[in-house]
């Protein structure tokens, strides 16, 4: 980014779910005493940027980066820096792998040309701590719960811990208790699985995708338009039909939400599914099959 | 209401105390016996239930109080 100051620039590093090794983070040390003003910003996207440095010695900088194997990281109208939180493989609300499925999204699309910027971030679990729906394009962690009667002690925790309430227990008298799961009202979020004592709830994980977020000039909360999706190389298809989406409709300059705004939701629904997205998908929702509670699924469209 | 051998009230504290304190009530416990938790809606009941099945002790019911608040029973070393 060029600064107020003259010839000077605050050189952005680019980072993948805001992790960087210990050595790297050293080599940005040696850069910011070296070549900068001894100080480093941590920017809003979990990245690095090291103030004040000469447009005489961007390229030494840079060629100092690579030696760490880091480089510089991207502005302009193409995709950002993948955000993620640590995800399943540290925090115990994670309900996906967001550091290692952050590092596979940067590979693919970091900093791939567009109408204008574009913004993909991935958060482990409904706690959004990553905030999907800021982002032109975010990934939530989802789970699909399924109920085990015969394993259940109807405990009754999982009905006080839903956020949907889309769980009820009747604990009955004499062994005749039951539970009743409501599909339609269940959010994915995963705390039954997560919270039974018995293992009597049982999930998938998978991922909520939300489309059009914005969070700059213009604000707009991401929507989400398609169900849970289980396979990973499903949530690449969806994500390179959305970007080809974006590429073949949006007037240069435009944002991704303002382009869907203008076209329409619908046509980015109907471009997703004609590449035959769904289908195959909505196979896969189908619960396992066990001893299943009185499900009520939601109506047929 | 079920049985219990101990109890606790964890209402008046928050994160990152809640646990904690319900964590050394626990200690306190025998094997096998049962600890009733008192906490409020929200965090709490989110978290402090899963925290104890992630140290292998098992909720055995859980029932809501009128004032809002809810008593977890809780068996020790059940899982």
């Amino acid at each position: 980014m060029r600064q107020v100051q003259k010839d000077c620039f605050s050189m952005r590093i680019r980072s993948v779910g805001g992790q960087i090794g210990a050595e790297q983070l050293k080599k940005v040390y040696e850069i910011a005493q070296d070549y900068g003003q001894g100080y480093v910003h941590l920017t809003s996207r979990q990245g690095i940027e090291i103030p004040f440095i000469k447009l005489e010695d961007v390229e030494t900088v840079k060629s100092e980066l690579a030696k760490a194997g880091l480089e510089p990281g991207a502005c302009g109208p193409r995709v950002r820096t993948v955000t993620a939180c640590q995800g399943s493989a540290i925090c115990p609300s994670g309900l996906i792998d967001t550091s290692a499925l952050a590092k596979e999204l940067d590979a693919r699309y970091f900093a791939k040309d567009l109408p204008h910027k574009f913004k993909l971030a991935v958060t482990g679990c409904g706690n959004n701590c990553l905030k999907a729906e800021e982002n032109d394009l975010g990934i939530k962690g989802g789970m699909q719960p399924v109920w085990d009667k015969s394993t259940c002690s109807l405990c009754g925790l999982c009905e006080v811990i839903c956020p949907g309430k889309a769980i009820i227990v009747s604990k009955g008298d004499k062994g005749d208790g039951n539970l009743v799961f409501t599909q339609e009202k269940c959010t994915n979020c995963g705390k039954c699985v997560k919270s039974c004592p018995v293992g009597a709830w049982q999930g998938k994980a998978g991922f909520l995708i939300y489309f059009g977020g914005t969070f700059g000039n213009q604000i707009a909360v991401g929507k989400q338009i398609l169900p849970i999706i289980f396979s990973q190389e499903k949530l690449f298809s969806v994500i390179d039909a959305t970007i080809a989406f974006f590429a073949k409709y949006a007037r240069p300059g435009e944002r991704f939400r303002s382009t869907v705004e203008r076209v329409g939701w619908e046509l980015l629904e109907k471009e997703l599914l004609e590449k035959e997205l769904l289908e195959k998908e909505l196979a896969e929702t189908v619960l396992p099959e066990m001893e299943l509670a009185e499900i009520v699924l939601p109506e047929q469209k | 209401m079920h049985n219990r051998d101990g109890f606790v009230d964890i209402t008046d504290v928050v994160c990152p105390i809640t646990f904690v304190k319900a964590k050394i009530a626990m200690e306190e416990m025998e094997s096998g016996k049962i600890l009733e938790v008192k906490m409020n809606d929200g965090e709490p009941i989110q978290n402090v239930p899963r925290s104890f099945k992630d140290e292998g002790h098992k909720v055995i019911q859980v029932v809501k109080n009128e004032d809002g608040t809810y008593s977890v029973f809780i068996e020790k070393d059940g899982l």
